[in-house]
């Protein structure tokens, strides 16, 4: 028990000791990383190296852009997860449990191999550069419609429905007036998991975007790659870009992490 | 007398808006989905197939056919093969001991405990670290010179270590990056699978007297074997794809090389990174060939899942 009780708290230190180390660098002078032995605890240095970050490349630009695509996208694959979960988990109609196993189906499709074709299509809609090269192809998502499915099967009575189909509701209505409202606490979770890997989002980003037009990801990585290390930089930039969510993760973790868990087991 | 048939024609009116909207509705709800993924995701794949079977370049506007040709130039680019094989040391490298330590982790945490949800959480802090995040971190970390894995490795009378430099070093500091970010993710996942079996099991097992680890092996992991495959079909086609860590800790370990070659002399270099190289990276912008490497890289996913399948279908078989 005690053996159990000491892995685990290994593990958890070894899990959050790297983000705190980064923390350290980022607040500290780049000459301080070539001590022996090297700093353990956060310097004074911080602001001044955030602001060096804003110097070096458009990075409030970047957050602007994030929040609008993450956002954008976490609204979007909400509501169509939920309208197309109601229908798959609620509604008969023919086909149906045929297009489920499809939709589960094309979570297996590696879709980075498509990855040519799609900067193509981008191109002739005169969509590379903008955001909406983002946000357009992400607006839903099978992970989306399957979660919702299972949840809306599980927590959604059925005798709801038929009460609002007796008053009149239309299935629109119904949509509107029943199932959005019970969908909320999963919506939620959804909501949450998508903005998470939307804001984390790197390669598609990359590939479509302008360096001077970037998400947080691909500012990061502007500021990563330059042929002097400058890890001090780069870190600080993690700090603000990317730590954010992972303290907002570690508040709202339980919920996030039932919702990993539920829609995983029936994956 | 007047006012019967207005009814009856509003009723089936209505009736008949009614039928459709019960017909129809269930259809557009669901069309949002279909509709995106043709677009955006079977479309691409198709025709990258038709692509690969052409001088394309982003250059021309011009596309000559040219059959399997850009197939038969890739079966014999020493680069293509480096990159396979990068692909096949890393995926195994990261993901064997990734999974067997997300058995074992989600076995420890199959129990009443105290601080259960702390344990979870922490857990999963590396999973919504960005990838971008997570490679500038581990870079620094696994620095020649001032890096703290060095500094530790030092103790035991290990000379400072170039990571990024080496084949089989590099492979083991990428290993580590995605072990990192996805081992606490599947432990949650398995542990997922482990809350569902009887308690009643373990209890009958602990009876007669089998320990811990008998009791993984003989009750939990034959209960949750569709989720190991899962996890190792998901695991395996996620690991044929690795391009961002390959791709960051080349720029930013600083060890020269282009932006796409994964280290200054490939030694690193994966399948995606290549095909991303092809298309993007290199100024012919040749996407014909990009996308035949990717046809072929896809080839590799499937016949690489598929034996993954059958093996954990068997292994596990042999132990139950």
């Amino acid at each position: 028990m005690r053996l159990r009780y000491l892995t685990l708290i290994a593990v958890a230190f070894f899990s959050a000791f790297p983000l705190y180390y980064s923390v350290v660098v980022a607040s500290r002078h780049n000459s301080a990383l070539a001590q022996v032995p090297p700093p353990l605890v956060p310097g004074g240095n911080f602001f001044a190296n955030v602001a060096r970050v804003f110097d070096t490349v458009p990075f409030g630009l970047a957050l602007v852009n994030s929040v609008i695509v993450a956002g954008s996208i976490s609204l979007a694959v909400m509501f169509f997860s939920t309208l197309a979960g109601f229908a798959f988990a609620k509604l008969k109609f023919r086909g149906r449990n045929a297009m489920l196993v499809i939709t589960v189906a094309t979570m297996m499709v590696p879709a980075q191999l498509g990855i040519i074709p799609l900067y193509m299509l981008m191109v002739k809609l005169e969509w590379t550069g903008t955001t909406y090269a983002l946000i357009v192809p992400a607006l839903v998502n099978a992970f989306g419609v399957f979660f919702m499915t299972q949840y809306l099967s599980r927590a959604l009575p059925t005798e709801l429905l038929e009460a609002g189909r007796v008053d009149g509701c239309s299935t629109w209505g119904l949509f509107w007036h029943v199932v959005l409202p019970a969908a909320r606490p999963a919506a939620a979770v959804l909501g949450m998991l998508t903005f998470m890997s939307a804001w984390n989002d790197y390669f598609w980003p990359l590939v479509v975007l302008n360096p001077d037009n970037p998400t947080v990801q691909v500012a990061l990585s502007t500021l990563a790659s330059g042929y002097v290390n400058d890890y001090v930089l780069g870190l600080a930039g993690t700090a603000i870009g990317t730590l954010p969510l992972v303290a907002v993760f570690a508040l709202f973790g339980k919920q996030i992490i039932g919702g990993i868990m539920q829609g995983a087991v029936k994956g | 007398m007047s006012a019967l048939p207005l009814a009856v024609t509003r009723r089936h009116r209505r009736s008949v808006r009614h039928t459709l909207d019960l017909r129809v509705s269930p259809y557009a709800y669901v069309a949002p989905f279909f509709l995106l993924f043709c677009a955006f995701g079977l479309f691409p794949l198709v025709y990258t197939a038709w692509v690969s079977l052409h001088e394309w370049t982003l250059l021309s506007d011009v596309q000559e056919f040219v059959g399997l040709g850009n197939y038969t130039t890739l079966l014999a680019d020493g680069y293509f093969w480096n990159a396979t094989f990068n692909t096949l040391s890393i995926g195994v490298l990261s993901t064997v001991p990734q999974l067997l330590l997300a058995v074992w982790l989600a076995h420890l945490l199959n129990r009443r405990l105290r601080f259960q949800t702390l344990f979870r959480i922490s857990l999963l802090l590396p999973n919504v670290t960005s990838v971008v995040a997570v490679v500038v971190i581990f870079s620094q970390l696994f620095g020649r010179d001032f890096g703290m894995i060095n500094w530790i490795l030092s103790w035991f009378g290990v000379g400072n270590i170039d990571w990024a430099a080496g084949t089989a070093s590099s492979h083991v500091a990428l290993s580590v990056m995605i072990m990192w970010r996805w081992t606490g993710y599947n432990a949650l996942i398995f542990l997922a699978a482990m809350q569902a079996v009887p308690r009643e099991l373990y209890e009958a097992a602990t009876l007669d007297g089998a320990g811990g680890f008998k009791q993984l092996r003989s009750i939990t992991i034959p209960m949750i074997r569709p989720t190991i495959i899962f996890v190792v079909i998901v695991s395996t086609i996620g690991a044929m794809q690795i391009i961002a860590e390959p791709m960051l800790f080349g720029q930013s370990s600083g060890g020269g090389g282009g932006v796409a070659t994964g280290g200054p002399d490939r030694q690193f270099q994966t399948l995606a990174l290549f095909v991303y190289e092809q298309g993007f990276a290199n100024s012919t912008f040749d996407f014909g060939y990009a996308s035949a490497a990717s046809w072929l890289m896809f080839l590799a996913v499937v016949v690489v899942a598929g034996i993954n399948f059958l093996i954990t279908r068997r292994v596990k078989g042999g132990i139950v």
